[in-house]
């Protein structure tokens, strides 16, 4: 009955689908850059961001044209227009991985014990790209509450990041600079998080019709 | 449902009606405010013009027609037998689908209904007729021709003269049934823009099957189904996050 509709909100599932992959890859690979410290693999982030201002744009595209065409009421309205908040911080996880690839180019030295932080935290942001677009795509309530509740486990990671980097400031002084250098990449994973939490907010929005922010103005 | 803070105009209560076999309004309880503008919905044969007839009785000269339940106006239940259904139909107004002036001038359409209430000073009349066509938004278009006939005008125009003449006897609510279906974008949005600006004074219920009107302007949307009202509340929240699955899956487009 509404079967060319249907078709095209599978199209926009697959295309967050694959946004989402890209985060994840964006990501996963700014991590390896960083604790391999290889300039080689930082370089490949550049174009994973390009591909994802790209992507942002195919998205925005097609829900705008729906919005046009099929004047989208009830959870066809909420499932597009969450895709449009949603790209926005996907975007944004590509630029902070970008940032993060940027600093493993010029940064000098390493630690072990960071680099050990930084791969646990890597890995809790991508585990929380990947649940809130799979939460989008299969409407998935609880999985979308369990993202946002991870992010305090980021938090923490980070937390622990700043104390240590402050270790290292009060012992090794020359160690300054590259404290600092960690304490960016620490806040960049520390911020994708955040836009993990953003997205699962919209996939809220988008299941039950009410999003975090018109709670709190009630 | 309505805010509670809403003045009530129109509320019926159980309201059962019947064409011979067919069931057709299953116990409408449904309480309709004041000077806003409600929009019922639904597909074809679900009930919504008929119930929006049964707010001035225009179904009561359908043979066979059982109505059981009551219509409360003001205070008043509609069906009482004590009820002067003429004065009724001055205060509760109706525009049709397609328009239908009367085939005379523009002017003896507007007076039409003041005369048949009495009114006979030339003077009186005049006023009326230029308040109601201001009202109606087409003053501007028809005052150097009232004398020509209501029939030359364009479809949106004599829609407009239509709601005119409805507003000439001073109704409190203006029923409109599908009452830009047959007209075109710009004369659909001089009816809209008209029934909003309506609303401080009067109280507008309509049918639409055009669910982006219902969004424009209407304060509350009510969905019926198979006889049934289904869903009753702010028109924004019907839109956005319907409670029914039943009004989900017809507002998307999902049905049969």
């Amino acid at each position: 009955m509404r079967s060319h509709f249907d078709q095209q909100l599978q199209l926009l599932n697959s295309e967050m689908r694959d946004m989402g992959a890209l985060c994840e890859d964006a990501i996963a690979l700014a991590s390896k850059a960083l604790s391999e410290n290889s300039k080689e693999l930082a370089a490949k982030v550049p174009p994973i961001a390009s591909a994802l201002d790209q992507k942002e744009r195919d998205v925005e595209n097609i829900c705008l044209k729906l919005l046009l065409r099929q004047q989208p009421v009830a959870g066809d309205l909420r499932q597009i227009s969450a895709a449009l908040k949603m790209i926005t911080d996907m975007e944004r996880i590509g630029d902070q991985a970008e940032d993060i690839a940027e600093i493993v180019c010029y940064m000098q030295g390493s630690s072990q014990k960071e680099t050990e932080l930084f791969n646990s935290m890597a890995r809790s942001v991508i585990q929380m790209v990947t649940d809130s677009v799979d939460a989008y795509v299969k409407q998935d309530l609880e999985l979308a509450k369990n993202v946002i509740s991870h992010d305090d486990v980021v938090d923490d990671y980070f937390e622990k990041v700043k104390k240590s980097l402050v270790d290292i400031i009060v012992k090794e002084p020359d160690m300054g600079g590259f404290a600092l250098d960690m304490l960016m990449i620490g806040k960049y994973f520390e911020r994708i998080g955040d836009h993990a939490t953003n997205i699962a907010e919209w996939v809220i929005y988008s299941v039950t019709g009410v999003h975090k922010s018109a709670e709190l103005s009630n | 449902m309505c805010d509670n803070n809403e003045k009530i105009i129109i509320e019926s209560n159980k309201l059962n009606l019947y064409y011979g076999d067919n069931h057709a309004l299953k116990d409408i309880s449904f309480r309709i405010p004041s000077n806003r503008i409600t929009a019922l919905i639904g597909p074809s044969g679900c009930g919504k013009s008929t119930f929006l007839k049964t707010l001035n009785r225009m179904n009561d000269l359908v043979p066979g027609v059982k109505i059981e339940g009551q219509v409360m106006y003001n205070g008043e239940d509609i069906y009482s037998k004590a009820v002067d259904v003429t004065r009724l139909r001055r205060q509760i107004g109706m525009v049709f689908q397609k328009a239908n002036p009367f085939p005379m001038s523009i002017y003896d359409n507007i007076a039409y209904g003041p005369r048949t209430h009495g009114v006979r000073n030339r003077a009186k009349l005049d006023e009326i007729v230029e308040r109601s066509l201001r009202d109606a938004a087409i003053w501007e278009e028809v005052k150097d021709r009232l004398n020509k006939s209501a029939l030359g005008l364009s479809g949106g125009q004599q829609q407009r003269i239509c709601i005119a003449r409805a507003l000439a006897v001073e109704p409190d609510v203006l029923l409109m049934d599908e009452s830009t279906s047959a007209l075109d974008p710009i004369s659909t949005s001089k009816i809209e823009e008209l029934a909003m600006d309506l609303k401080s004074r009067y109280t507008v219920i309509m049918v639409t099957h055009n669910m982006q009107q219902a969004l424009r302007i209407s304060d509350y949307t009510a969905f019926f189904l198979l006889g049934e009202l289904v869903e009753y509340g702010d028109t924004q929240t019907m839109f956005s996050k319907p409670t029914d699955k039943r009004t989900e899956d017809y507002i998307t487009g999902r049905f049969g």
